[in-house]
């Protein structure tokens, strides 16, 4: 699951040319590193409730919760996990 | 009194940390009026220093031009100085009328409304018009009063790759349900210097049935054949649904912005716009040096051309000297250094040479990619350019980075 998400956010978030030098594994901060921007966030939700089949409320994909992807691949489980 | 020690000491620590960052923004002292010749007094104290100004928004040469000083002091007298008074209660006068039409006039759009400042319009026009069944989708480097206007808006929020079409075509695909789509994006951007493709924009609008948002600060009064902006450069003029521009950059520099666009979003904002309805209207100065500015750009081209070729001019000579630039055709030339040091190390050494610029850098930059922003006016002349260049290649030159792609840049520096 980290791979996927960690793929997801290289493609969604990367370019090509200006950040072929961004390191990013499951520790780097997303949002408050710039990397991601709080307004797509939606997008982001979006993804994660297609591909695991879950349904995140609102008021959880704060940006403290997408902040990393060891973060939301916990928020992701809890879901799965019925929560 | 309650500021006692300790918030006292909370509020030093933060500044503290805020120069312990690099992130300390310091104002340097302007002696003189602006131009492409400036005396500063930097640091505080210091002898005056006459530099050149390769960092003003002033595009046109027009923010002390003899005309337009001269309708703004008619206006003092004629006018006044202000009216103590927000738009609709009794702060507008014929001659802000007047303006909202010239500008509809030349921006060739339905209607305008003014906004004290560009800031301002942007901070309002998002909320006076979408709603929570609304989607926003917004390029990813737009400027940050957009980011701001855009927090204000109850709408849902989306964004796109900087510039990348096929990233929007995805993301209007995927909110088909929402009632209005709302792309947003800059004219020119204002740390690249490169534009939005209005053409490719528009067409993906109509196909997707959404409304185009431009804010045109970095253009308006220059670019396109005759100044309009980026909707005349990419051939779009009256298909953008709303336009927000400033009066305080190419248009005279002193203060003022606008929303400029379908008649029922610029009445919404008359009737919403919470910038508009709680701030102050503009002082007939102003107003006055601002129609002086348009009746100008609409008599003669002269400026917005001699700024063209001083612009290729300077793009040219960079390059040719070995320094990495974003590529682009408007003004605003970034030289890319990628290292936060290294931008202010140069910037610091170009002072010295007399060039005035300023080194930019994350946060106001993404991560990696500190610049020195240079911008030019029609106020410079060839070779006062020229004279600039040889700085910075003097300067380029210490720093050993004549030549150097990004990578050897990186490593040699760092990120």
């Amino acid at each position: 699951m980290e791979d996927v998400i960690l793929e997801y956010i290289r493609s969604e978030y990367f370019d090509e040319d200006d950040d072929e030098d961004v390191e990013l594994d499951a520790n780097t901060p997303l949002i408050s590193s710039g990397i991601v921007d709080s307004f797509s966030m939606v997008s982001l939700k979006r993804f994660l409730e297609k591909k695991y089949d879950i349904s995140v409320p609102d008021a959880e994909a704060s940006a403290e919760a997408f902040d990393t992807v060891a973060s939301i691949v916990q928020l992701v489980q809890r879901h799965q996990g019925g929560a | 009194m309650a500021y006692p020690s300790s918030i006292r000491e909370a509020h030093s620590s933060q500044l503290a940390d805020i120069r312990g960052q690099g992130l300390y923004k310091e104002e340097r002292y302007i002696h003189s009026p602006q131009s492409a010749n400036i005396q500063v007094e930097y640091p505080p104290g210091a002898a005056l220093k006459s530099v050149v100004n390769l960092c003003a928004n002033n595009y046109l040469g027009l923010s002390s031009h003899p005309d337009v000083i001269q309708a703004a002091h008619a206006a003092l007298d004629e006018r006044g100085y202000g009216l103590s008074s927000v738009r609709f209660i009794c702060g507008t006068q014929d001659i802000h009328r007047e303006l909202e039409a010239a500008l509809s006039t030349f921006l060739g759009t339905e209607d305008t409304i003014l906004f004290p400042s560009c800031m301002d319009a942007n901070a309002g026009v998002f909320e006076a018009f979408l709603g929570v069944e609304d989607v926003i989708i917004s390029d990813r480097l737009v400027h940050a009063s957009i980011v701001d206007g855009i927090r204000l808006c109850k709408a849902v929020t989306d964004t796109y790759k900087h510039a990348n079409m096929k990233h929007l075509k995805q993301k209007l695909e995927e909110h088909q349900d929402k009632q209005v789509r709302l792309i947003v994006t800059d004219g020119v951007f204002s740390m690249d210097g490169d534009m939005a493709p209005l053409d490719e924009i528009c067409s993906l609008a109509d196909d997707y049935d959404a409304m185009v948002f431009v804010d045109d600060s970095h253009a308006t009064g220059f670019i396109g054949k005759t100044g309009r902006g980026t909707p005349e450069h990419f051939g779009v003029l009256g298909r953008i649904d709303v336009i927000t521009t400033t009066l305080g950059k190419a248009l005279g520099g002193a203060a003022g912005g606008c929303v400029s666009g379908r008649n029922e979003v610029v009445e919404l904002c008359r009737q919403r716009a919470r910038p508009y309805l709680f701030s102050n209207t503009m002082a007939p100065p102003l107003v006055a040096g601002a129609l002086k500015v348009l009746e100008i750009l609409s008599g003669s081209t002269a400026r917005r051309d001699k700024l063209e070729e001083n612009t290729r001019f300077w793009r040219r000579g960079l390059t040719d000297a070995g320094f990495v630039v974003k590529q682009g055709e408007s003004p605003i030339v970034p030289v890319m250094l990628y290292n936060a040091k290294l931008s202010q190390d140069m910037a610091r050494d170009l002072f010295a040479e007399g060039i005035y610029v300023i080194g930019f850098f994350f946060p106001v930059v993404p991560q990696g990619q500190a610049r020195i922003r240079t911008q030019l006016s029609a106020d410079h002349d060839i070779p006062l350019l020229e004279k600039a260049l040889e700085s910075f290649k003097r300067v380029g030159e210490k720093h050993g980075i004549l030549g150097l792609d990004k990578k050897g840049i990186i490593e040699k520096f760092g990120m």
